[in-house]
């Protein structure tokens, strides 16, 4: 099944449960197929596919707990106050000794920044098509993805001190 | 640094910027230590999190029970319906073998890039990049004998601005191979020989430099030997090292 694999990698990301990734997954290919008539030819296959999980996941239990941990409202605004970076704990990932540190930083992440990251970093998305995975602006991409890695780079700064 | 600039140069290697700002960046960063340091860290950091990122696979019980569940959802539906779902199924399912593929092969060939990038990096970074020093063509090449299960020859560089540094024994995949350094103006170039059979990877032909991992990168294979130029110096210069090992194996 296409995009089974990434699909599996982001749902456990997202719900972070083996069993719920699963249950996602499978909503997904199913709600896929059943509006398999509404995709427009020529369009993103793949962020059509990750905006239905992602869609599945917020209207889930878990999903709409984590979606309102942070309103997304603060953190257009800036509300989400984040230090900037004094350091460079990338330097420490040059081995990749460090994944399961960098591991749990990524699980630290809020959602929407955990998410944004995933889909540039790891599922290699164009700016374009992560906006149309996620439903918002190109914009709104570039200011979460920037914040994200502020984030990212300050958990683990906080892990590396501690 | 400001911190605006440091986003800037996200952008940048997400590959996200305007062709003529993606020329002034790269040109700011072979000239400016501090955004080079920032860059060189925001690419191991990408890098680090493309590995840590692949964290989860699904079970193959799941893989069965998810293509069974969908499989058998048309029976429930009228027959044209079903037909629908059953083409639609069929789309996917040779969709997703060529993508599966396709996909395979690409993230082999990025791999295989992205450790070629570590080797480059670490090399760089240790404090004896080089096993054997020398800047003399005979005094490298020999050194290599009884080290690696295969010969090669090196450009006369006498008349041009490389400088070989050194070399040392490296390895791809569990292939042995050289690893050359070179030196240019103020860049550093490696270049990797192994022998072609002995890397599972299928990496065709790369014509002329790419951009990888923010470096530029060079790729042939020649006379059953697997060739990659990778370095922060320019295009041109890539290129021009390549085209002065390729001339000296088929001389």
């Amino acid at each position: 099944m296409p995009l089974f694999d990434q699909l599996y990698n982001f749902a456990h990301w997202l719900a972070q449960n083996p069993g719920e990734a699963e249950d996602l997954v499978q909503e997904t290919y199913v709600k896929a197929l059943k509006s398999f008539s509404s995709f427009q030819p020529n369009t993103n296959f793949r962020a059509w596919m990750y905006r239905i999980l992602r869609n599945t996941f917020l209207t889930s239990r878990t999903g709409l707990k984590a979606s309102s941990t942070v309103s997304l409202e603060d953190e257009e605004e800036g509300g989400l106050e984040i230090p900037a970076s004094t350091g460079t704990p990338e330097s420490i990932f040059i081995d990749r000794a460090h994944e399961h540190l960098l591991q749990g930083a990524i699980e630290q992440l809020p959602l929407h920044f955990r998410e944004v990251l995933l889909l540039c970093d790891v599922e290699e998305m164009s700016y374009r098509e992560i906006s149309e995975a996620l439903s918002v602006p190109i914009g709104t991409v570039m200011s979460r993805l920037s914040r994200a890695r502020k984030a990212l780079r300050e958990i683990l700064q906080q892990k590396t001190r501690g | 640094m400001a911190d605006d600039y440091t986003t800037k140069l996200a952008t940048y290697l997400d590959g996200e910027l305007p062709p003529d700002e993606m020329k002034a960046v790269d040109a700011h960063v072979r000239t400016c230590p501090s955004c080079a340091a920032d860059l060189l860290g925001q690419v191991q950091l990408k890098r680090a999190l493309q590995s840590a990122g692949r964290r989860y696979t699904p079970s193959s019980e799941f893989r069965i029970r998810a293509r069974r569940q969908i499989a058998s959802r048309p029976k429930r539906s009228t027959w044209s319906a079903w037909l629908t779902a059953a083409t639609v199924v069929a789309v996917l399912v040779i969709a997703s073998l060529a993508a599966a593929y396709l996909g395979q092969r690409r993230l082999e060939r990025e791999q295989t890039f992205s450790e070629l990038a570590d080797l480059h990096v670490a090399a760089l970074a240790s404090s004896n990049p080089v096993d054997v020093v020398s800047t003399d063509r005979h005094t490298v090449k020999p050194w290599f004998q009884g080290k690696l299960p295969f010969t090669f020859n090196l450009p006369d560089l006498q008349t041009s601005q490389f400088v070989l540094v050194g070399g040392r024994v490296t390895y791809l995949g569990q292939a042995p191979g050289a690893h050359l350094i070179f030196h240019i103006r103020k860049h550093q170039i490696s270049v990797f020989i192994f022998q072609d059979r002995d890397l599972r990877v299928g990496l065709g032909s790369v014509p002329g430099a790419r951009k990888r991992h923010s470096f530029e990168v060079d790729s042939w294979s020649q006379d059953g030997l697997r060739y990659f130029v990778i370095g922060d110096a320019s295009a041109a210069d890539i290129q021009d090292l390549a085209a002065r090992l390729r001339a000296a194996e088929s001389g």
